[in-house]
Order: structure tokens, then C-alpha cells, then sequence
């Protein structure tokens, strides 16, 4: 599979990365590179092995349903770039 | 052209945990701004998830409730986007293996039951909140909700109108907070509901384009919302046009909904399984244990209502919305031996006392074991229906029992016939012109004539008793 420069330029702008136009050719070939050994797993034969979503072989484990963290806004919001009346400011935002 | 309504309906159940989906931060409600929100909804480097037990068990007991599949191995993942109030860039929501597939939700619509499917119902967290008033031009950020569970319970498209998909939402709010895994609380968002609404030809076997109407957090703007689009979608077709499908928002001022503007990109989320989380291994020994500590659900108790206690599906239905009300209804019926009775009072009187004073079954000023005296006195003819009403009036403003009502006024029923047949001597002389009509033939004066003696004994007199004697006097 061979990206174009139209996905190249799609995926950037869905992952907010902002890629030139010159960059583009660049950023597509390396794209297309992962693609093409994504390509040759895919070309393994794997009938009969159980898909997996994790490299590790285990099960997650859960924690109990406690309350342990305690309120540390103030130390979030010193470091935020703006804050007012206990919120996190941010550009306007509105769809 | 007829049309035919299609709806689905994916309705987000907050989860009723004390702390958050994947960290210890406290899911309490309308907290200062902020004030719960810790690195992992702040989405700090090097933070990790951790997943909530609470939440896993309550998913497995609506699954077990709605006889579905739990997924013995389960999987999050991530789904992309950007939106300040979700500072990862990404929601951890489930995909390809949620943690419940399959089952069902029996409805009741009138007198008719239908089984309404359960596509899946997945775990996810919430997104903190936009406050988009005015912060010198900027959008004031709350992470609070970020991290709350939430259960997405998603219907197969089976409903075939906004009544359906009302009586489903509303079963489904009951079945949840009957199961005691959601509060319940709309107007806090505890469960909001989005419609997938399509109309088509009848009986065309495609389904038309659909909508997405969002958020809809009352079961009356859900049913609006519905209305106002199926006449949209219609009118829309009918003037040569096509339904585009796209995400609404219901505007309850205006009682309709409009297009969410968005970009055309918006659903490209980009979903892979998260590599911070492993999947969720459930085994049979945890299944079993949620199964055991669940309660008796309402469809099991509504049928059993029906045989038990001889009350129709309607009742049954109206008496298992909620597990205070099956209790109290329970208990009433079992003090009282009166199945039906107790379900006529509980249902009636009850209810539209509880309604007027918007009070709920769990605040009720008459408990059952008092209700059940009142009925008890009714059955054995100390009182007749007409006083019963009146001591109910009593009982609900007091503590007294029924008995103390009865004896402190003096409402006991005369049952005595030597003292109703001077009552009936009476009214027989004092009403010659019904006498009269009723010997003519008309039955009707009987009525009548009953009538007065129940209004010379002030309601005492036993009704079936006084027409009895009233006829035996005026045919002698």
C-alpha cells in the first residue's frame, strides 16, 4: 500500500501535526515504509493463533474502589498557562 | 406514503463507583471545579490507568440482568480526538471486545410486551466539561466529570416509535438503578441518552438515512425530540429532498433539533487497543459471585406478581418500576392477604398522593404495615370504600393506625340491620316520588334511594346490606 499526498496531509491534520508541503513527500515516504513491513507481517501465516492486543500474555489487574487522591488543584494550576475561578483557561473552543 | 419510525437508542449509565474509572481521584458530585481531578484525568507524562474494580462488576451485573454475553476476555481502547476537555487526546472507551454483548430488554407499551436487543455495552470514561461562558474571550476547562465510568448501552435499531424508545429508556433506568449500579440522577447527567432516528416506506426492508440526536437527559425531551425529527425526516422526503446523516442537538426551548455543525472528520477516531491497559480476564468464579449478589430482577418479580398475586401486566409492570415501590407494594400485599387490593391502593391512591406531593415511595408518610390496617378493615367490612378513602385522607396526615381513626370517628360501617332497616323506613317516607318511579318499573330510583340512606348513615351503612333491605321493603 502506497500512502498519496491527500492521506499523508489527512493524518496530520487529524493528529494535529503540523507537516509543510515540502515535508509532505518526505513524511509519506517514511510512512510508507512502516507500511510496507506491516506488509510482510501481514503476509505470515497466523491461522490458529488467538489474536492478542498485548505484547504480555497476562490479565490486567483492577484496583479496589477507594478515593486515595487528594485535591492538588492548586499545585496543577501554578504550572498551567492560565487558570482563573479554579478552571484551566484555554482558546475558545466552541464547534 | 406511510412511514415507518426506526430507533435505536445508546444511552451512557454513569457508574455509581466512588472513585474514578481509572484512578483514586473521588467521583462526588458538584465538587468545587477541579478540585477532583488528579494527574491521570490531567493526563500528566508517566501517569498510568488503573482500572476500577467497582466499575468491572457493575458492568458484569447489567450484562447478567439483561441476559447477555460477558466477555470473558475483554479489551480497552483508545479513541482519538481532540478537545481541551480531554487533555490524553484520547478517550479509553472499548471496541472490538467490550465487556458485554448480546441480550435483551423486555418493554411493556400499553398492554402489548416486546423484546427490545442489546447490541453491547461497553466501559469508557468521561470527558470533563467545557465552560464556554465568557473567561476574556477563552473556554474555562473543568476536569472534575473526566475519568467518571460510564456503561454505553447500545440497542439494536428495534423500536418503532418515541413511545418504544421512551418505555425502553425508561425500563432501562430502572433496571439500572434497581441493580443499584447508577444513581440514576438525570439532571446530573447520571444517564443521558442519544437517538438514532430513521423513517422508511412501510414495508421496505432497508433502513433509511439516520440521525444522532445527543444528550438527551429527560425521558419528555427524548419523546420531543423523536416527534420533531420523524416529522422533519418526513416532510423532508416527501418534498423530493434526502435526509442527511449527521449528529442533532434538541433544543428544548424550542423544542426542536438542529444540526451540529461539524468537521467532516470529526469520526475518524483512529480506535487500536491501548497499550497502557492488558485486557480484563474475567473468570467464572467472579461471574457467579455478582450473579448470587444481585436482587430478584424486576421482570422475574413482575411475573411472579402476576401469578401470585393475580395482578394484570400493566399493574405488575407499573408496581416493579423501582424497588422501593415492589418492596412497599410487597409488604402491604403480604400484611394484608390482599394481593389485588393492595396493588388498586398502591397504584391509585398512593401513587397520586406521592405524585401530587412529588415525593417519592421512600419518603412516603403511610407506611405499608398502616396501609395494610386500612385494607384489612375494608376486607372484613368494618368500613366501607367510600370511609376507606376518607380515613386513607386521615392516615396520611397522622401516625394513627386505621383502627384509631375508626373508633376515635366513629366511622365503623353499620352492619346492625335493625338500625338500617329505620334508616331505610325513613328515606322511604321522606322520598315518595322515588318509591313511586321504582314501583313503576324504574330501577334506576333504586339507585337513588340507596343513595340517601348512605347519606342519612353519613356513609356507615353497608351499600350491599341497605339495597337488600330496601328492596325487600318496597317489593313486600
Amino acid at each position: 500500500m502506497s500512502l498519496t499526498h491527500q492521506d499523508v496531509a489527512r493524518i496530520a491534520k487529524l493528529a494535529r501535526i503540523n507537516v509543510s508541503d515540502d515535508e509532505i513527500d518526505a513524511v509519506g515516504a517514511q510512512l510508507n515504509t512502516i507500511f510496507d513491513m506491516i506488509a510482510k507481517m501481514q503476509a505470515i501465516d497466523t491461522d490458529g493463533v488467538e489474536p492478542m492486543t498485548h505484547p504480555q500474555d497476562s490479565a490486567l489487574r483492577l484496583r479496589e474502589d477507594i478515593v486515595t487522591e487528594p485535591d492538588r488543584r492548586d499545585a496543577f494550576m501554578a504550572i498551567a498557562p492560565q487558570a482563573e475561578a479554579g478552571l484551566f483557561l484555554v482558546p475558545k473552543v466552541i464547534e | 406514503m406511510k412511514w415507518e419510525v426506526v430507533i435505536g437508542l445508546e444511552v451512557h449509565v454513569q457508574l455509581s463507583t466512588v472513585s474514578k474509572i481509572f484512578s483514586g481521584a473521588s467521583t462526588a458530585f458538584g465538587a468545587e471545579p477541579n478540585t477532583q481531578a488528579s494527574a491521570v484525568e490531567l493526563a500528566y507524562p508517566g501517569v498510568l490507568p488503573v482500572l476500577n474494580r467497582a466499575a468491572v462488576s457493575r458492568a458484569i451485573r447489567l450484562g447478567l440482568a439483561l441476559g447477555s454475553n460477558i466477555n470473558r476476555k475483554n479489551v480497552f481502547a483508545r479513541k482519538n480526538y481532540f478537545y481541551p476537555d480531554l487533555p490524553k487526546g484520547y478517550q479509553i472507551s472499548q471496541m472490538d471486545l467490550p465487556i458485554v454483548e448480546g441480550g435483551h430488554l423486555t418493554i411493556q407499551v400499553g398492554d402489548e410486551e416486546k423484546r427490545i436487543r442489546v447490541t453491547r455495552a461497553h466501559l469508557e470514561e468521561d470527558a470533563g466539561k467545557s465552560l464556554h461562558e465568557d473567561f476574556h474571550g477563552m473556554t474555562g476547562i473543568d476536569l472534575n466529570r473526566a475519568g467518571t465510568p460510564l456503561l454505553e448501552v447500545v440497542s439494536e435499531p428495534d423500536m418503532r416509535s418515541g413511545e418504544e424508545a421512551v418505555a425502553y429508556a425508561r425500563t432501562l433506568h430502572s433496571l439500572v438503578t434497581w441493580l443499584g449500579i447508577c444513581d440514576g440522577n438525570m439532571q446530573e447527567g447520571s444517564f443521558r441518552v442519544d437517538a438514532n432516528v430513521s423513517v422508511r416506506p412501510f414495508g421496505q426492508a432497508e433502513f433509511g438515512t439516520r440521525c444522532e440526536i445527543k444528550n438527551l437527559n429527560s425521558f419528555r425531551f427524548l419523546e420531543a425530540a423523536i416527534q420533531y425529527e420523524v416529522q422533519r425526516q418526513t416532510e423532508l422526503i416527501e418534498d423530493g429532498g434526502r435526509v442527511v446523516q449527521e449528529t442533532r442537538l434538541y433544543d428544548p426551548d424550542r423544542g426542536e433539533t438542529r444540526s451540529m455543525r461539524s468537521k467532516e472528520d470529526a469520526h475518524d477516531y483512529r480506535y487500536f487497543p491501548d497499550p497502557d491497559l492488558l485486557p480484563v480476564r474475567i473468570s467464572e468464579a467472579q461471574i457467579e459471585a455478582e450473579r448470587i449478589a444481585m436482587p430478584e430482577l424486576p421482570s422475574a418479580m413482575k411475573g411472579r406478581f402476576m401469578s401470585e398475586y393475580g395482578l394484570s401486566a400493566y399493574d405488575a409492570d407499573l408496581l416493579t418500576s423501582s424497588r422501593e415501590l415492589a418492596a412497599y407494594f410487597e409488604e402491604v400485599a403480604r400484611a394484608s392477604g390482599q394481593g389485588k387490593l393492595a396493588a388498586n391502593w398502591v397504584a391509585g391512591e398512593i401513587a397520586a398522593r406521592l405524585n401530587r406531593a412529588g415525593l417519592s415511595i421512600a419518603a412516603c408518610p403511610l407506611d405499608a404495615g398502616r396501609l395494610a390496617g386500612l385494607l384489612a378493615r375494608l376486607v372484613d367490612n368494618t368500613i366501607s370504600g367510600k370511609i376507606a378513602k376518607d380515613v386513607f385522607e386521615l392516615m396520611w396526615e397522622s401516625a394513627d393506625s386505621a383502627d384509631a381513626i375508626i373508633e376515635a370517628k366513629g366511622l365503623r360501617q353499620i352492619t346492625d340491620s335493625g338500625a338500617i332497616e329505620s334508616i331505610v323506613d325513613e328515606v322511604i317516607a321522606a322520598n315518595a316520588r322515588s318509591v313511586e318511579e321504582f314501583r313503576a318499573g324504574k330501577e334506576k330510583a333504586l339507585n337513588a334511594l340507596v343513595g340517601q340512606v348512605m347519606k342519612a348513615s353519613k356513609g356507615k351503612a353497608n351499600p350491599a346490606q341497605a339495597l337488600e333491605i330496601l328492596k325487600k321493603k318496597l317489593t313486600a
